[in-house]
């Protein structure tokens, strides 16, 4: 059984056979043995053809320049493409053309370059291999006397060590003095906003019509038929410029509206009024981390988020019957204006998207 | 005064001959301002030692050259802004159609810069190859033993070179603003707002304001072509000067110790054949850009946070992280004194964390199992260190049963699977996998050892059959020479570590979890050949 | 400084709705006139048209092959049976969609039925279709008109990015749907098959009615499918257009795999 020095000294007394080192090291649990069969040395070097025939180190030379010289063809060839094939507007054949010979010529250039110096390098120039000795990598014992030595010297010099109180307020200067750059960091966001209370409202006001993405045309209950899937965003998103917010409203305010067969809808009592004729509206921002739960399978009613594999059964108030999601998705309530249109009943009752601290 | 006739001053370091030309006095010249000889004189003769997975690193240097050349290119003509423009361009299906600027210029590159479409490819291409050959770099480090001292550090920085390559490829996918990368910002937007207290804060801060906002492409530009590119041109410096301070490893060999390192010098050969490598690796970079596409935006379309594609998965470094996410089962939320603990998020984010620690801490926590504090720069080989060689393909398993997950729905369409059924074995071999790669890995090792053993004490099965003149039937072995019985007998061998009381005569806790440790690591073992055992083998053959 | 908006911009969100509204209300009209409007308001099926000259003769060879192929499975008066759905009132469409991509007759139960080899001639699917068209109104099979390609492609790579997209890819690759199930891959399917299954939604895929994508917006739909398929890929082969993961394969196989192959050679003694 092994055991090292951690018990006692640190420097067990190494075998003799680690030899070379300036200084001993622990040889830890390794086993040093003492009739290892020895180091045979160098074999015979064993000369390539083209150091013994001339003719075969002719042809590895001609070999390499061909090389050269075909690399210089690549690089014409290149040159010749980018001029003879350009892109013509709204034609995706030129850019193909374009993309492939540019990029095959300079490919040419590349290989042959490289494959010529490799060549080279291997079946022409001196193939000997050579010997480094290694040192340890740590200093010399009077290197490391001297750096001692040194950071004594700057010790007594400055004081460092004897004035502990100006050593001391340097160092809590020192502590201080990033701290600002952490304040300044809350800029990246713009100030008087509470991301708290941003996450726990949508756009969605009581009255607001449901409408198609990205058309922002109404829908009628009588459109949305058994079996299909509306991608919905409330109608009054569609007149919200990019630079008003449109994005960010949408992220949070994009619903998805089915309609089933009223018996095929499982509704608690207090969601009883929240669904029309059979219609269903469910956020679509997957309750997990957020990519949109697009995909509907009519037949059974199961909703499928693309990134995570999270499933939402909409029969029973989008529950989680698999993948990573934790809660279900929430639920807008719906019911329809004297013309028809489907409108919401108010917001979302909690906050849509992925869980966050505050939520509860 | 006229340089080239000139004779030199006396400057006795560096001589300069009075026959050379214009190279003469241009090399003088220089000398005289930078010392430059010096450096000539140090590095110029260097060796190297001669091995194909010795130029894994340099795949990954040169695929960071090919980054670094094709994306200046491009940030010549792409635009990092979430403005919004009507795009004009040469793509018909996205013609007038409201999108990012970055977005817009992204199209613009591809459709209408002549070469711009192969510098994108180019630009991609090379960055997954830069993190796909660090990857391999380091598993032929860790497979080897390279990371032990004095290399320790040189493996954190490689490490952290690692993470960094894959902050550079996050951030550079996410900059064209299109569909693919907008909802993987949106899975970076839940999972931050997932993580207690500041989440939902940090995930305000980054986005500036909510999500998505209209400054994270300009802000991940910042750190997508400045800062994350600076460090990593710091940390690749700072680990090539370490490896010409170390010197580079060697696999044993006749002639070789630990104590020299055998191989070609820097001039001229290693400088032809590296250099020329850089061309060959530009080369085939070049040539899957001119054949195959990548990312191709204009199938995505710029982002909205509505639609979204089947398949959506991040590029293959992310994979993993994209992975346990997936593997996570379902209703993790938590609600404790009035706040939401997102454990489908965070205990995936703790399991990659403590992965990516192990991985880190790896050199230090065998120095301690070992004890040993010798410097070693004679490569094992990967069976010779069994307990490390088992642990490092349970850990490429763990790491491929996530990359696996990640494309759970392309594994369940491709191969007519259930979704469910391929998530359901892929959590099961997350943890069993593991375990089964460990056992197997561990004893092929070992089996391994035995039969190397059997070499060179008896020599290679011949296939030649004999009948000696008592009627038994042998199989000869041929012998194997010294140097190649060299290679077979010549490894480090360690025991487990036998508990002693201290001074004091106490065991600690930590001396426990030790010699635990090394017993796991070292139990079961082969002894190396002696000396002895090869003589008796010898005269028992002869 | 913004681009200027093209022609085709007039649908896009920024231009105000009363473009996009002007042209569908005007569909709407037309539609109305010339009497191919589907009768939205019936909740259970989504249109109501029916084919206007049906002969007696294909619609009684469509009875003899439903009896003969269908009805064992579907019931002999369309009414379905435990094995498989009710075809009242399913339309030609259907038909057309599910015979004429040989997903119907169906040879062995599974997570959904796969398309293969089309079992019936033209005319057979035909009869077929006007039996089942016959019996209740339906969808109707799309008029040449609406399937020639040379719609909004624009408009439709955004309809389909928006509706389709997330089960189809937006390559139109397919993708996977729960339990075994998936969305089928777009490329090389006949025009009227993508506006049939639209209207249809056959098997899991929901229903795109009339009302939520306009007979010109699958116009549009299908084009943007069509330009896709018909164009070559810029970048070069797309590798089954399966985003990353193909990427990241390719590259660590072909692209890690030949540099090795490469690094090999290179350190190799020359001999």
């Amino acid at each position: 059984m092994a055991q090292d020095g951690n018990s006692g000294t640190d420097i067990a007394a190494a075998d003799s056979s680690n030899t070379g080192h300036g200084t001993e090291h622990a040889v830890g649990t390794a086993v040093v043995a003492r009739d290892a069969i020895e180091n045979p040395g160098f074999p015979p070097h064993r000369h390539r053809v083209t150091d013994l025939d001339p003719k075969k180190e002719k042809q590895a030379e001609r070999t390499v320049y061909t090389l050269f010289y075909l690399s210089i063809v690549g690089s014409v060839w290149a040159i010749a493409a980018y001029m003879a094939f350009p892109i013509v507007p709204e034609d995706i054949a030129s850019v193909r053309t374009n993309n492939l010979l540019i990029g095959l010529g300079l490919a040419l250039a590349l290989l042959a370059l490289g494959i010529g110096a490799v060549h080279w390098g291997k079946a022409l120039m001196h193939d000997e291999e050579g010997i480094d000795m290694r040192h340890p990598v740590r200093g010399t014992e009077d290197t490391r006397a001297r750096a001692v030595e040194i950071f004594d010297q700057a010790n007594r010099e400055s004081g460092f060590g004897r004035r502990s109180l100006i050593r001391n307020s340097l160092i809590g200067a020192l502590i201080a003095f990033p701290l600002p750059a952490v304040v300044l960091f809350r800029g990246l966001a713009p100030e008087g906003q509470n991301p708290v209370d941003l996450l726990k409202h949508t756009m969605w006001e009581a009255g607001d019509k449901l409408a198609r993405d990205p058309s922002g045309l109404p829908i009628k209950a009588s459109d949305v038929t058994i079996g299909s899937v509306f991608h919905v965003i409330p109608e009054k998103l569609a007149s919200v410029g990019h630079s008003e917010g449109y994005l960010e409203e949408k992220a949070k305010a994009i619903v998805l509206l089915m309609r089933l067969k009223p018996e095929d809808l499982i509704e608690d009592e207090d969601r009883k009024g929240w669904s029309y004729d059979g219609i269903v509206a469910y956020s679509k921002v997957c309750t997990h981390v957020g990519c949109p739960v697009a995909l509907y399978e009519q037949q059974t009613h199961h909703l499928l988020c693309p990134c995570h594999q999270s499933q939402f059964d909409v029969t029973n108030h989008c529950a989680v019957i698999f993948g990573p999601a934790a809660r279900p998705l929430p639920q807008l309530p719906i019911a329809i204006d004297d013309e028809g249109y489907l409108i919401a009943q108010s917001d979302f009752k909690e906050p849509v998207g992925p869980s966050f601290w505050e939520r509860h | 005064m006229n340089t080239v006739t000139a004779p030199a001053e006396p400057k006795p370091a560096v001589p300069v001959k009075k026959s050379g030309g214009f190279t003469a006095a241009a090399s003088n010249y220089i000398d005289e301002r930078t010392s430059i000889s010096t450096a000539v004189k140090e590095l110029g003769r260097k060796i190297f030692p001669d091995h194909w997975s010795f130029l894994l690193g340099e795949v990954a240097l040169y695929s960071f050259v090919i980054i670094l050349l094709s994306g200046t290119f491009l940030t010549f003509f792409f635009q990092a802004s979430m403005a919004e423009v009507h795009y004009e361009g040469s793509y018909v299906p996205l013609k007038g159609i409201e999108m990012s600027a970055a977005m817009a210029s992204t199209m613009d590159i591809s459709f209408d810069v002549r070469g711009g479409l192969l510098m994108r490819q180019v630009h991609h291409w090379a960055a997954l190859l830069f993190v796909a050959s660090i990857g391999l770099h380091m598993l032929r480090i860790f497979f080897t033993g390279a990371f032990r001292k004095p290399r320790e550090l040189n493996w954190v920085i490689g490490f952290i070179l690692f993470i960094l390559a894959m902050a550079e490829g996050f951030t550079g996918y996410s900059l064209p603003d299109d569909l693919l990368s907008g909802n993987g910002l949106r899975i970076i937007d839940g999972m931050v707002k997932g993580i207690p207290l500041i989440g939902t804060w940090t995930s305000f801060l980054l986005f500036g304001g909510e999500f998505p906002g209209t400054d994270i492409v300009g802000r991940l530009y910042s750190l997508h072509i400045l800062l994350l590119p600076a460090i990593i041109l710091v940390l690749i410096a700072l680990h090539l000067l370490f490896v010409v301070v170390h010197k580079h490893t060697q696999y044993s060999g006749p002639g070789r110790t630990q104590q020299n390192v055998v191989g070609y010098p820097v001039l001229p050969v290693y400088a032809a054949k590296a250099g020329g490598f850089f061309f060959i690796v530009f080369g085939v970079v070049m040539v899957i850009a001119s054949l195959f596409s990548i990312n191709p935006i204009w199938n995505y379309g710029p982002y909205d946070p509505s639609p979204v594609s089947a398949g959506t998965q991040p590029d293959w470094y992310i994979g993993f992280a994209d992975g346990i996410l997936r593997l996570a089962p379902p209703h993790l939320d938590v609600v404790l004194f009035d706040h939401t603990f997102s454990f489908g998020i965070l205990i995936p984010l703790g399991l990659v964390g403590l992965f990516i620690m192990l991985v880190l801490f790896y050199p230090f926590i065998e120095a301690w199992i070992t004890g040993d504090k010798r410097e070693h720069h004679i490569l094992d080989r990967p069976r010779n260190a069994a307990t490390r060689t088992a642990i490092g393909a349970a850990g490429v398993t763990f790491y491929a049963v996530l990359w696996a997950a990640a494309s759970s729905d392309l594994i369940a369409t491709h191969f007519k699977l259930t979704m469910e059924g391929v998530i359901h074995t892929l959590q099961v071999m997350l943890f069993a996998g593991p375990v089964i790669a460990y056992f197997i890995a561990k004893r092929t090792c070992l089996a391994l050892q035995k039969k190397d053993r059997s070499i060179a004490l008896h020599g290679y099965e011949s296939g030649r059959i004999v009948r000696l003149p008592g009627g038994e039937y042998i199989e000869v072995h041929e012998p194997v020479d010294d140097f190649e019985r060299w290679k077979l007998v010549s490894h480090e061998s360690y025991q487990p570590l036998m508990i002693r009381p201290d001074s004091r005569g106490r065991i600690t806790v930590a001396q426990r979890v030790r010699a635990g440790l090394s017993r796991w690591f070292f139990e079961d073992r082969i002894d190396p050949i002696t000396r002895a055992e090869l003589e008796s083998s010898h005269s028992n053959h002869h | 400084m913004p681009r200027t908006p093209s022609p085709s911009a007039g649908k896009s969100r920024k231009q105000g709705r009363r473009g996009p509204l002007a042209t569908i209300s005007l569909l709407a009209v037309g539609l109305l006139f010339t009497g191919g409007a589907y009768a939205a308001f019936s909740t259970s099926t989504a249109s109501a048209e029916t084919p206007a000259a049906v002969s007696a003769a294909s619609v009684e060879d469509g009875k003899k092959l439903f009896q003969a192929n269908c009805a064992s499975c579907h019931g002999l008066a369309l009414e379905g049976t435990e094995n498989a759905p009710s075809l009242i009132g399913v339309g030609a469409a259907a038909v057309d969609f599910q015979v004429g991509t040989g997903r119907m007759p169906m040879q062995a139960h599974g997570p959904q039925a796969p398309d293969k080899p089309v079992q019936f001639t033209e005319d057979q699917i035909q009869s077929l279709a006007q039996y089942v068209a016959s019996t209740a109104p339906g969808p109707a099979i799309p008029d040449e008109s609406l399937l020639d390609g040379e719609g909004d492609v624009a408009n439709g790579a955004e309809l389909f990015r928006i509706n389709c997209a997330m089960c189809h890819n937006v390559a139109g690759a397919g993708g996977a749907l729960t339990e075994g199930k998936w969305a089928p891959g777009l490329s090389g399917v006949d025009p009227a098959h993508i506006y049939e299954a639209m209207v249809t939604g056959p098997q899991n895929m929901p229903v795109f009615n009339d009302t939520n994508l306009t007979p010109e917006d699958k116009r549009d739909v299908i084009s943007a499918l069509k330009f896709m398929e018909n164009s070559p890929a810029p970048g070069g082969n797309q590798l089954g257009s399966l985003g990353p993961v193909a990427e990241g394969l390719f590259l660590w196989i072909f692209g890690l795999g030949s540099i090795v192959a490469i690094t090999v050679w290179i350190t190799a003694r020359s001999n």
